[in-house]
C-alpha cells in the first residue's frame, strides 16, 4: 500500500467533512457528505477491504444522500433575503472551525511526534483462515442477529412515526 | 507508534472534531444529523485503521458492516423523526423545540 495516497485520501476525507458543515446550503452538504463517504469506501479498497467498501460506497454515499435530499426537498427553503441573513449568522459561528482543526491538528503531531517510530507495520493480510465470510457467517452470528433486529426496530420506528403523521 | 496509527488517530480526531464542532454550534435539526455522520465516519475509519494494523482485516470489515447498518436506521428514524418535528412546528430550528418545556 503507499502511504501517500492514503495521507492524501484521507486528508480530502477531513477537508470535504468541513465543507459539508460549513455549507450554506443543505444540498451541497448532503453532496459533500456524500463525497467524504465516497472518498473513505476509496480507502477501504486501498486499505484491503472489499467488501466494507462496497457497503460503504452503495449505502452510505448513495441511499443516505437519497434520504438526504428526500428529506431536504420536503422542507421549505429560505428565501434570498433570509438566505443571506442566515449565511452572515453560520459565517460567524463557523468561523472558528478551521483554526481549531489546525490547533488540534499541531497538538496531536506534537505529542505523537516524540513516539513515532517511523515503521509502517503494513499488516493488512488477513489472517490464514479468517477470510470475511468465514467471519461474518460463522464466528460473528450473533452480530447478524443484532444487525437484523436493529433494522426491524427501524422500520417499525419510522412506520409508526409516519403513521402518527397521517391521521393528523 | 507507528507512522500509519498516527495517520489514523489524526485523521480521526480531525474529523471527530469537525462532527462535535458542528454538532455544538449548528441549530438545524437536518444539519444536526450530518454531524453525527461524521462522527460515525470517524469511528468507522479508526476502527478499519485497527484491523489493518493488527492484520485482522475480516474482523474489521464486519465490524465496519455493523457500524454501517446502524448508522443507515439511525439516519431512517432520525430522519423521520426530524420530518414529523417539521410538520408539526413548521420549523427546523432546535431552538423553537420547546412544547415540553415546564
Amino acid at each position: 500500500m503507499n502511504i501517500t495516497i492514503l495521507i492524501i485520501l484521507l486528508a480530502g476525507m477531513v477537508v470535504s467533512a468541513a465543507a459539508c458543515v460549513m455549507m450554506r446550503n443543505l444540498l451541497h452538504a448532503a453532496i459533500m457528505l456524500a463525497i467524504t463517504s465516497a472518498i473513505l469506501a476509496v480507502a477501504m479498497f486501498v486499505l484491503n477491504a472489499p467488501l466494507a467498501g462496497v457497503f460503504e460506497l452503495s449505502v452510505c454515499a448513495g441511499l443516505i444522500t437519497v434520504i438526504f435530499v428526500s428529506a431536504i426537498s420536503m422542507t421549505k427553503t429560505y428565501t434570498k433575503e433570509e438566505l443571506k441573513i442566515k449565511s452572515r449568522v453560520r459565517l460567524k459561528r463557523f468561523a472558528f472551525l478551521p483554526v481549531v482543526l489546525i490547533v488540534v491538528f499541531v497538538v496531536l503531531c506534537a505529542f505523537i511526534w516524540p513516539h513515532l517510530d517511523a515503521s509502517l507495520q503494513a499488516a493488512g493480510i488477513a489472517q490464514a483462515g479468517s477470510n470475511v465470510q468465514d467471519t461474518i457467517w460463522n464466528k460473528r452470528q450473533i452480530d447478524l442477529l443484532g444487525q437484523i433486529i436493529i433494522i426491524l426496530a427501524g422500520v417499525f420506528g419510522v412506520v409508526i412515526f409516519f403513521k402518527e403523521s397521517e391521521k393528523k | 507508534m507507528s507512522l500509519l496509527l498516527a495517520i489514523f488517530i489524526i485523521a480521526t480526531a480531525l474529523l471527530f472534531v469537525t462532527g462535535l464542532y458542528s454538532l455544538l454550534v449548528t441549530r438545524n435539526l437536518i444539519r444536526i444529523v450530518m454531524s453525527l455522520e461524521i462522527l460515525t465516519k470517524g469511528v468507522t475509519l479508526i476502527m478499519l485503521g485497527a484491523g489493518y494494523i493488527n492484520g485482522n482485516m475480516a474482523a474489521a470489515q464486519a465490524y465496519v458492516i455493523t457500524i454501517i447498518i446502524l448508522e443507515v436506521v439511525l439516519l431512517a428514524v432520525a430522519t423521520g423523526i426530524v420530518l414529523g418535528v417539521y410538520r408539526r412546528n413548521g420549523s427546523l430550528n432546535a431552538r423553537k423545540l420547546n412544547n415540553l418545556k415546564g
